[in-house]
């Protein structure tokens, strides 16, 4: 009983999934190819759920359809046109992409075919929180704080850049 | 007095559904619709009443009655409003995007009504015990400010535009603050479950223990469900009422209805997280759980709206100033004082 509803959720999930992503790139108005990729964020966070990993997917809808998005709509407001009809438009380059996209699926088309698949007996623990916590900061304590320190570096770098239009500003 | 009421009502529902011989998933699933069904219903309709409640309070503070025709002491003037809203004519603009711009007021709605799913009512009484339900409200929460700006963007009108930048600027602004400083209450308990953070209030209730957490949080709060003074969202004076100048009828009803419903989730917050949840103060347990719940989240509305009646609106620049100087480096320091308490204590062997 539990099986066949965790199936049925999970085709209904991936269908959502690869449906708003197909959307948010043929889409020509950029502001519904965000307004898409939230759907597909939240989605995702939908597939997380079913996997038992419910921290992920609170994760997933704060951080993907929480910020990420919002980030993209800081840049569509700040860029405003009068027209917003074509604004996320193919270019003509499909030969290449064509090429790139083949290689993808045969690359991952033969390490799904090759890959032993294993699953696990063992139950997902109750609280994913801890173990999470746990790993992050012993056994990988040091990509942790590389990505902090990234974060730092783009954040120097930002207030940089404002404080430099700034300046031009006052000598115009 | 009462204390299983509603407890009961769930237990007696399950015994029912086995005595007629519904295999338990199925029974689960009923008692479970059942309790999404009635806190839906609840929050609809404590929305209505926080309408009436918002006007009187209002009114007091100007030295008005407020309504008082329709109903008894004029209970009723929301409902009336409400099915007046509901007769209008739904205008729609030329040249707006129109599926986002009748999409937004029905999704603004969701957010709100989806953290209700982990807030316990009383002892007990969550509908769903999540073990990380802060985090839970947290993460829906933040998807409101995207729908905010849906209708502010589709509605082709540049006073909405403005509105929609002001709302995705101020929340997103906000939410820091708001996120740091339940983070003090998280470190001292060591969890994310809104049960067990409660349950940890049995000594002292954690306004005294992170009274600045608390004051950050209410603050925050107050910005992210967008009133006074935090309200240039929708400051009349200058851009007539932000996202929402083109909605008329249900439209614009239902972005006033979700500012109260997300107030109900900002105070429940702020009970659950600093004020004891549902535990009684003084031992006074001869009233419910749920009842001291209720009246720890209707003291916290009262406040918001006390404030919104007496203060002034702050302008633009004064709210990311005061937020991103003052509200993010307190938050921060609220943390790093927390954790190095905690040791001292943990080194004095309290």
């Amino acid at each position: 009983m539990e099986g066949i509803w965790m199936t049925v959720a999970f085709y209904l999930l991936a269908a959502t999934i690869l449906g708003s992503a197909l959307l948010v790139v043929m889409l020509r108005n950029i502001v519904h190819s965000v307004l898409w990729l939230a759907v597909c964020f939240v989605a995702m966070a939908g597939l997380f759920l079913t996997l038992d990993a419910d921290f992920l997917a609170a994760v997933q809808v704060l951080v993907y359809a929480g910020a990420v998005c919002i980030m993209v709509v800081f840049g569509i407001m700040l860029i405003q046109r009068g027209d917003m009809g074509s604004t996320n438009l193919f270019n003509s380059q499909t030969k290449a992409a064509a090429g790139v996209v083949a290689l993808v699926l045969v690359v991952c088309g033969y390490l799904s075919a090759t890959t032993q698949w294993v699953g696990t007996a063992v139950a997902v623990p109750e609280q994913t929180v801890e173990n999470i916590a746990d790993i992050l900061l012993s056994k990988y304590v040091i990509p942790f704080e590389v990505a902090a320190l990234l974060l730092l570096v783009a954040l120097v770098g930002a207030i940089f850049l404002a404080k430099e239009v700034k300046a031009d500003g006052h000598n115009d | 007095m009462g204390e299983n009421i509603f407890t009961g009502i769930a237990a007696g529902l399950r015994t029912i559904l086995a005595g007629a011989g519904v295999p338990p998933l199925a029974s689960e699933f009923i008692v479970m619709l059942v309790k999404l069904v009635a806190v839906i219903v609840f929050v609809s309709l404590n929305v209505i009443w926080l309408v009436y409640m918002e006007r009187k309070v209002c009114a007091y503070i100007q030295c008005r009655i407020g309504p008082n025709r329709v109903g008894p002491k004029g209970l009723l003037q929301t409902v009336a409003d409400v099915v007046k809203l509901l007769a209008k004519e739904i205008i729609i603009p030329r040249r707006v995007d129109k599926v986002v711009y009748l999409a937004a007021p029905i999704l603004v709605f969701v957010p709100p009504m989806m953290a209700f799913a982990v807030i316990p009512w009383g002892e007990g009484m969550a509908p769903i015990d999540l073990n990380i339900g802060v985090f839970y409200v947290l993460a829906v929460a933040s998807l409101s400010t995207i729908i905010f700006w849906m209708g502010g963007w589709s509605s082709n009108n540049k006073y909405s535009l403005v509105g929609g930048m002001r709302v995705v600027a101020q929340m997103v602004s906000y939410e820091l603050p708001l996120v740091l400083s339940l983070l003090g209450v998280i470190m001292l308990t060591g969890t994310l479950s809104i049960t067990e953070i409660v349950n940890a209030q049995r000594g002292t209730w954690f306004i005294f223990a992170q009274p600045l957490a608390f004051l950050i949080y209410f603050i925050a709060g107050v910005s992210e469900v967008n009133r006074t003074p935090f309200d240039l969202v929708e400051g009349e004076s200058e851009i007539i009422a932000g996202p929402y100048t083109e909605y008329s009828g249900m439209g614009y009803a239902m972005y006033m209805l979700a500012e109260y419903g997300s107030m109900m989730v900002i105070s429940c917050m702020c009970t659950i997280m600093f004020l004891g949840g549902w535990l009684a103060p003084f031992g006074w347990t001869f009233l419910p759980s749920w009842f001291w719940f209720f009246i720890k989240v209707y003291a916290m509305i009262f406040i918001f709206m006390w404030i919104r009646w007496t203060y002034p609106r702050i302008r633009v620049d004064q709210l990311m100033a005061f937020g991103w100087k003052v509200l993010v480096p307190l938050s921060l320091a609220n943390i790093f004082v927390t954790g190095v308490g905690m040791y001292i204590y943990r080194a004095i062997g309290w």
